[in-house]
């Protein structure tokens, strides 16, 4: 679909407004060209905002969250070399250049692509990438529409911070800034759309990071995917006064497909318990949690 | 854009049954040096679609491609992966459009 609901608003956008390469354009909003720096870690370059849009989601504790996983599961990613990386939903870009930075590009055997509806995020996104001399290919469409088919078992590593916040359905993908977090009952409107797309996508030996609140109901996201064969594992659980986020990994393993299928014949719904017990220590959280959601 | 991505797009409009390869529509495009990966071409080059690559690196005006797409010996030959690697990194589309080749619709394609 890439293209047919996206570049019409595109077209209207460039036509009154181009987005010019310059990373100044914004320069005479004050407000907006401020750089805004964010510190990663001692290990890790900063990642300074040289530009931003009123309608593009600046980084926040849930952005750090999910850079902050990456950046603990480093070693792990490192020595996963993956060769294609995808962020859905990049934002500013603080996330994809993030990962760029601690990774390396195409003389290190990684190259990347990053996705999202607002074109403004897509402007910014290939600024903050530009400011840090690393390279993604970033595109303009709803999830992945327009790569779905060809980069079917492809990906190596994917990230999302998707738009989890619980709103009213129709403040879903709407123009504008709301569109960062609007996501829909409990939250899962667009994460729901997207996790199968993921499934689609990874590779055999495909990991997914992705950003959860409690609302969304993680331990049920874990049992779903799990039922698609996927081990998952909590990297960052981080919370706030308003908001209990969760950075959830998941990966392909093999004895779970089998399993799964021998077990979903027989009982649909049982709760794997032997997978809870080896997570004892990180979900004795999240139980409580899933009760109270 | 490179022509990796190009060769990672298809046209996903409803009705639409192959939307692969988009056509390219090349009004100005640019050559971006980037280091050179041998290993990182050879684990692109099973996911690659050949003749796509081929055609759309002559539209960019690069034809040093084999038509036939080349078999795995070609990928020990340093010569060989150095024309694969200009063409799926090097080359960008900067200005111009990608056209969907069933419906012919233009998907605008711009720097910024
Ligand atoms: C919570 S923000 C995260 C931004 C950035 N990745 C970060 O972590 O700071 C969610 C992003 O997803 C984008 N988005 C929402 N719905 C989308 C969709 N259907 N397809 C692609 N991107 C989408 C929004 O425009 C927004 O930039």
């Amino acid at each position: 679909m890439w293209g047919v609901d996206i570049e019409p608003k595109t077209e209207e956008a460039d036509a009154g407004k181009p987005f010019l390469p310059s990373i100044r354009t914004k320069e005479e909003n004050q407000q907006n060209s401020r750089p805004v720096s964010y510190k990663m870690s001692a290990r890790s370059a900063q990642i300074l905002l040289v530009s931003s849009h009123p309608e593009v989601y600046e980084p926040c504790d849930d952005s750090f969250a999910l850079v902050d996983a990456l950046l603990a599961d480093r070693n792990n990613l490192l020595e996963h070399r993956p060769t294609l990386c995808l962020e859905l939903g990049c934002g500013s870009g603080y996330v994809i250049t993030s990962l760029a930075i601690m990774l390396g590009q195409e003389s290190a055997g990684v190259s990347y692509f990053a996705t999202d509806i607002n074109p403004h995020a897509v402007r910014v996104t290939k600024e903050t990438l530009e400011a840090h001399g690393v390279h993604a290919e970033v595109l303009l469409m709803d999830i992945v529409s327009g790569l779905e088919r060809r980069l079917a078992g492809m990906v190596d590593v994917m990230v999302v911070n998707p738009p989890y916040v619980p709103t009213p359905e129709d403040e879903v993908g709407r123009d504008g800034i709301a569109s960062a977090w609007a996501g829909g009952e409990n939250g899962r409107s667009v994460i729901d759309r997207m996790l199968p797309i993921a499934d689609k996508l990874l590779s055999e030996r495909g990991w997914l990071y992705m950003v959860t609140l409690a609302a969304n109901n993680p331990s049920q996201i874990c049992r779903m995917m799990k039922e698609k064969g996927y081990a998952s594992r909590i990297i960052v659980q981080r919370s706030t006064e308003e908001e209990s986020l969760h950075v959830i990994k998941f990966w392909r393993d093999a004895e779970l497909q089998v399993e799964t299928k021998a077990q979903t014949t027989e009982n649909r719904t049982a709760v794997p318990m032997e997978y809870l017990l080896s997570q004892i220590p990180r979900l004795a959280f999240w139980r409580s949690g899933s009760r109270s959601s | 854009m490179r022509l990796l991505t190009h060769n990672m797009l298809s046209s996903n409009i409803k009705g639409v049954s192959n939307g692969f390869p988009l056509r390219l529509d090349v009004e100005n495009s640019v050559s971006k040096e980037v280091e050179f990966n041998p290993d990182f071409l050879r684990n692109m080059f099973s996911k690659i679609d050949w003749k796509a690559l081929v055609d759309a690196a002559r539209s960019m005006g690069y034809a040093e491609l084999p038509e036939e797409a080349p078999d795995s010996s070609m990928l020990d030959s340093d010569e060989f992966l150095k024309k694969f690697h200009h063409a799926l990194l090097e080359l960008h589309l900067d200005e111009g459009a990608l056209i969907c080749p069933e419906t012919g619709r233009r998907f605008p394609v711009n720097k910024a």
